[in-house]
């Protein structure tokens, strides 16, 4: 079995400052780490690996040369395989070209039984890419995935999360699904993986070798949207703050529910 | 097509290089030098450079500007669960009315679902000018693979320009499906919408890294224009009974739908406290409550309430409370009217997923507490004391 894996490269989330004086993000310094929820994916992939024994298990990254590092990363988790999608002709390219490339990339990738990618990436928060690849790879597809409760070389059994419980789904494959936190604890990577990830080279995938894709498709051209201005939201000001007597805070809170209105 | 600076325009101020997130542009001999591998052509830059307008992006995008006027009227996918319209869809309906108002369109309202004519009837007088109602019992409940059929069949027949769902499980799974068929320009998790009237454009501002950067998408060149927009930011239409308006049922044949994926069960996880995404009350508790047993304070709370009961992600690492309770950027965002934070220091990826929130009440021992930064009422206590107390005095007002 074939098992591939979408992963990004952002920035670690819990250092993301704001320069009071101009109120953008200070990226200078910022390390960037898999996106959490790849990390997941990759685990999940594992874990598939390791319940049905015979598995490949590639990591694909569409980014700047410097996400070679973040494959790096999954290869050292266990990965067996290391894709780097990137090129200049790519750049701009907003969720609907981003699926449209990752989905020609993963043509080139031979046959393919499922598509692991974590629900979204914890900068653009869209959770529009792994939708997007399994439409244009025309394969079936399931969100939020928070269990896989059986899997075979040709069908996937998942709970997937929804706001009042869960659905079990079964879904033949090839297929995608996209996985969020509760599946799983992902593994830290051993030592030997780290030896073995910095042997192994990473594959690099340009626009020239994407043979199916339309050149009018890819990068900024092949974007529909565009950011017209990015911009800090005022942060709310703290309110009023309070101490004291166990009583009155109770007072307290309890007049300003009332007086809210929110109760029915 | 790319990022070019106009050296004569260029003052070499730094704006851009402040307004940059990728660190991509440097001031060299006062003028700015933009990185292309590290560029994105996000535009920030441009935005920044307003006052000079020294850099500009160019794109060659006459081959799809030809059709777009093809496109017509605002379109809501309205959401339903066993038959029940989903409250985002009414304030999709309530948005969508506005939006329509404005450009001169008409509201078209889609629903999908098994014997539901009373409820497609009931939509005009929420607002839609149209309803298109596609039957089937095989439409019943949602599967990615009919609803993204369907959604996309509606797109290529009825040609709308705008196109809005709920930022819902449902909404976010299918929606980019449909996007990615259509080739339309799809913005999610929206926070605010408002349309050029004069440029027939939807303006979509939605949050990104976790709520630290507000974002304002168009889609100049495609159509349609799409977007998942956040439950509970806006107001939900009103029924007007005098409303009337055009109803079409089409009843879809088994044979037109291809569902690869199978529905073997649905679990619906009972109480009412779980689904925090629909609550107008949360109440929330973090490692302050100190051990698992505490977390019924605040399922005592959230009872006498009428709300739900969030987490923070150090209670739900702890095994004290399910995943499905966790708020923040890696649980679920919400937007009550009223958020109780209870032993919850506030960190920043908690915060995303709260702030918006109408009010804030936080309870927290340690006066520092990150928290009390955005709370609109700060309490400086110990929850575990608190919370019963508040709880049995709410019982006696309200006399349950």
């Amino acid at each position: 079995m074939n098992i591939v894996v979408c992963i990004k490269q952002v920035p670690g989330t819990t250092q993301v400052k704001i320069n009071p004086d101009t109120g953008t993000l200070i990226r200078a310094g910022v390390e960037a780490v898999v996106n959490p929820f790849d990390e997941y994916a990759i685990e999940e992939a594992l874990r598939i690996k390791e319940r049905l024994g015979t598995c490949v298990i590639k990591v694909i990254s569409m980014g700047p040369p410097q996400a070679e590092d973040v494959l790096k990363s999954a290869i050292a988790m266990g990965a067996d395989e290391a894709y780097l999608v990137t090129d200049r002709a790519f750049a701009g390219s907003d969720t609907w070209a981003t699926s449209y490339t990752l989905a020609n990339a993963i043509k080139t990738l031979g046959k393919v039984d499922l598509i692991i990618c974590g629900k979204q990436a914890i900068d653009g928060d869209t959770a529009q890419v792994g939708p997007g690849v399994a439409e244009m790879l025309g394969i079936p597809f399931v969100a939020w995935v928070r269990k896989v409760e059986d899997v075979s070389e040709t069908q996937i059994r998942v709970e997937r999360m929804m706001e009042d419980g869960y659905e079990v789904v079964d879904m033949p494959l090839p297929g995608l699904m996209t996985v969020v936190k509760e599946i799983n604890v992902p593994r830290m990577a051993s030592l030997k993986g780290k030896m073995r990830a910095k042997k192994t080279a990473v594959a690099t995938i340009n626009a020239e070798a994407l043979k199916a894709a339309d050149k009018e498709k890819i990068g900024l051209k092949g974007s529909p949207t565009q950011v017209l201005r990015s911009f800090v939201p005022q942060r709310k000001t703290g309110g009023e703050k309070m101490g004291g007597e166990t009583g009155d805070l109770v007072n307290k809170i309890k007049s300003t529910i009332l007086d809210l209105g929110v109760i029915r | 097509m790319g990022i070019k600076v106009d050296l004569e325009k260029c003052i070499g101020c730094s704006l851009c290089v402040r307004a940059c997130s990728q660190s991509a542009i440097t001031i060299t001999d006062k003028k700015a030098v933009i990185d292309p591998a590290k560029c994105n052509l996000c535009a920030a830059c441009v935005e920044a450079c307003k006052k000079y307008q020294a850099i500009t992006i160019t794109k060659d995008s006459s081959a799809m500007l030809a059709d777009i006027s093809a496109y017509k009227n605002v379109a809501v996918f309205i959401e339903q669960h066993d038959g029940a319209v989903a409250g985002v869809s009414y304030e999709m309906l309530g948005e969508g009315r506005k939006l329509a108002d404005q450009l001169g369109e008409k509201l078209i309202a889609v629903l999908l679902g098994s014997g539901m004519q009373t409820t497609a009837g009931d939509l005009v007088k929420y607002g839609a000018d149209r309803v298109v109602y596609y039957n089937s019992a095989k439409l019943a409940n949602f599967q990615d693979d009919s609803y993204g059929q369907i959604v996309s069949e509606f797109v290529d027949k009825e040609k709308p320009s705008i196109v809005l769902a709920g930022a819902t499980a449902t909404g976010r799974s299918f929606i980019p499906k449909v996007a990615a068929r259509v080739w339309g320009g799809l913005t999610a998790d929206c926070t605010k919408l408002e349309v050029d009237v004069e440029k027939r454009l939807l303006l979509g501002t939605r949050p990104a890294f976790g709520g630290n950067l507000m974002a304002t998408i168009i889609c100049p060149h495609h159509r349609p224009q799409m977007a998942t927009v956040r439950h509970k930011v806006m107001k939900q239409a009103v029924r007007d009974d005098s409303r009337t308006g055009e109803v079409t049922v089409i009843d879809v044949p088994d044979s037109a739908l291809t569902i690869r994926t199978t529905i073997a069960n649905i679990v619906k996880e009972a109480s009412s406290t779980i689904n925090i995404t629909e609550a107008d009350i949360i109440v929330s508790g973090g490692r302050g409550m100190q051990d698992p047993k505490n977390m019924q304070l605040l399922f005592d709370l959230a009872s006498v309430l009428g709300g739900a009961v969030g987490a923070s992600r150090a209670a739900v690492d702890a095994g004290w409370i399910p995943y499905s309770h966790q708020v923040g950027q890696t649980g679920k965002t919400v937007c009550p009217k009223l958020y109780v934070a209870c032993g919850i220091s506030g960190s920043v990826q908690h915060m995303a997923g709260m702030q918006s929130a109408d009010y804030i009440i936080a309870v927290n021992k340690d006066p520092g507490a990150d928290i009390f930064q955005i709370a609109n009422l700060g309490i400086v206590g110990d929850a575990l004391q608190i919370l019963p107390a508040l709880t049995r005095a709410f019982k006696e007002q309200l006399g349950k």
